[in-house]
């Protein structure tokens, strides 16, 4: 029975934030809401971390399986795909590599220097 | 045959996690990171649904509960990042200064291609929001003129690309921090980065599930002002 609660707590937040996604006028997905609202929950001690624990870590184990049927939605788009080959190809690698290393690359430069304040 | 498919809630879902358990297993068995389950999954689906002349809608209807579980498991990303809130606290300049320049550097490579390839205005508002989940990027892509479709495929061809390129970015720029190790993933490769980023620890995983929230909301701050400097 705990996971049917802990699984039913989950949606709770899934539909609250279906709810604010639809009268709030930004554009921020109803699931990033609900993940905002979770963390808020359980900021606050309305939740607790034991009351969606386990389901959770489970949901978010299993996240790379739930984007296949999602991702084999490319076999319908052939043509369109095939029309912008070359630049959908550098935007999907190189682009993506830089964005990954200046992203990555700032953070390290930061985390790296409080530490060396720090100590 | 056809009929039966199309009235039949299981096989849909049935075939997803037969399709990944196989990606799951090569991956295993050969150790080599560009045989990514998600990968090879969707490539088997492809492959299987090609085979056998079934059409994606009736696939992707009768697989729509496990499409529909991304929104619970996109809120469960909660969990890690509350569990690492002291982190989180710690270096919250750090967090945003990266997140912004990692955005800024995504929407700026995207125009650079649009102007050297002399792309359509169509095509390039579509990529613009390549790096960000596809909740929030399909729907920009779409407000900005582009075709929300072909914004999914690729983001989550950015994301698969992501992840396999993770290990030898991490490497080659020397960024070995655990923090920002995660927020380069969630940050370059949303979602599918993050379930990169929870394999490689718990702080990186917990980071790049919050770098998609502020990444996504930020490219849709932000795709709009580079839209504008389109051709």
């Amino acid at each position: 029975m705990k996971f049917v609660f802990q699984f039913a707590r989950i949606v709770a937040f899934c539909l609250l934030g279906e709810i604010l996604a639809a009268v709030l006028p930004l554009p921020i997905p109803a699931s990033v809401y609900g993940l905002l609202l979770m963390v808020a929950a359980l900021k606050l001690g309305l939740l607790k971390l034991e009351q969606v624990r386990e389901t959770g870590l489970f949901l978010t184990g299993i996240f790379p399986l739930l984007f296949v049927p999602a991702a084999s939605g490319v076999m319908e788009l052939g043509s369109q795909l095939a029309e912008v080959f070359i630049p959908v190809l550098i935007a999907i690698i190189p682009i993506t590599a830089l964005v990954m290393a200046v992203t990555g690359s700032v953070a390290q430069h930061f985390t790296a220097r409080q530490e060396v304040e720090k100590s | 045959m056809s009929e039966f498919l199309q009235h039949c809630g299981s096989w849909g879902v049935f075939a997803t996690l037969a399709a990944y358990a196989l990606g799951v297993l090569i991956n295993r068995k050969t150790k080599l990171a560009l045989f990514n389950p998600l990968l090879m999954g969707s490539i088997f689906m492809i492959v299987f649904l090609r085979c056998f002349a079934i059409p994606y809608a009736d696939y992707s209807s009768s697989a729509a509960p496990v499409n529909w579980l991304l929104a619970p498991a996109t809120v469960s990303l909660a969990i890690p990042l509350y569990e690492k809130w002291d982190l989180l606290e710690k270096n919250v300049g750090a967090i945003l200064a990266a997140i912004l320049a990692g955005v800024i550097t995504s929407l700026g490579s995207v125009l650079v291609i649009a102007w050297v390839l002399n792309m359509q205005r169509a095509n390039a508002v579509t990529l613009l929001p390549k790096s960000v989940t596809t909740a929030i990027g399909m729907d920009i892509a779409e407000t900005l003129g582009g075709t929300a479709a072909l914004a999914g495929a690729v983001i989550i061809l950015t994301g698969i690309a992501g992840s396999l390129l993770a290990e030898t970015v991490c490497k080659v720029c020397h960024i070995t921090h655990p923090i920002a190790k995660g927020l380069a993933l969630g940050t370059s490769a949303h979602a599918v980065g993050t379930s990169k980023a929870l394999e490689m620890g718990e702080v990186e995983g917990a980071i790049s599930g919050l770098a998609i929230a502020v990444a996504g909301v930020l490219t849709a701050v932000l795709a709009p002002v580079a839209a504008n400097f389109l051709p």
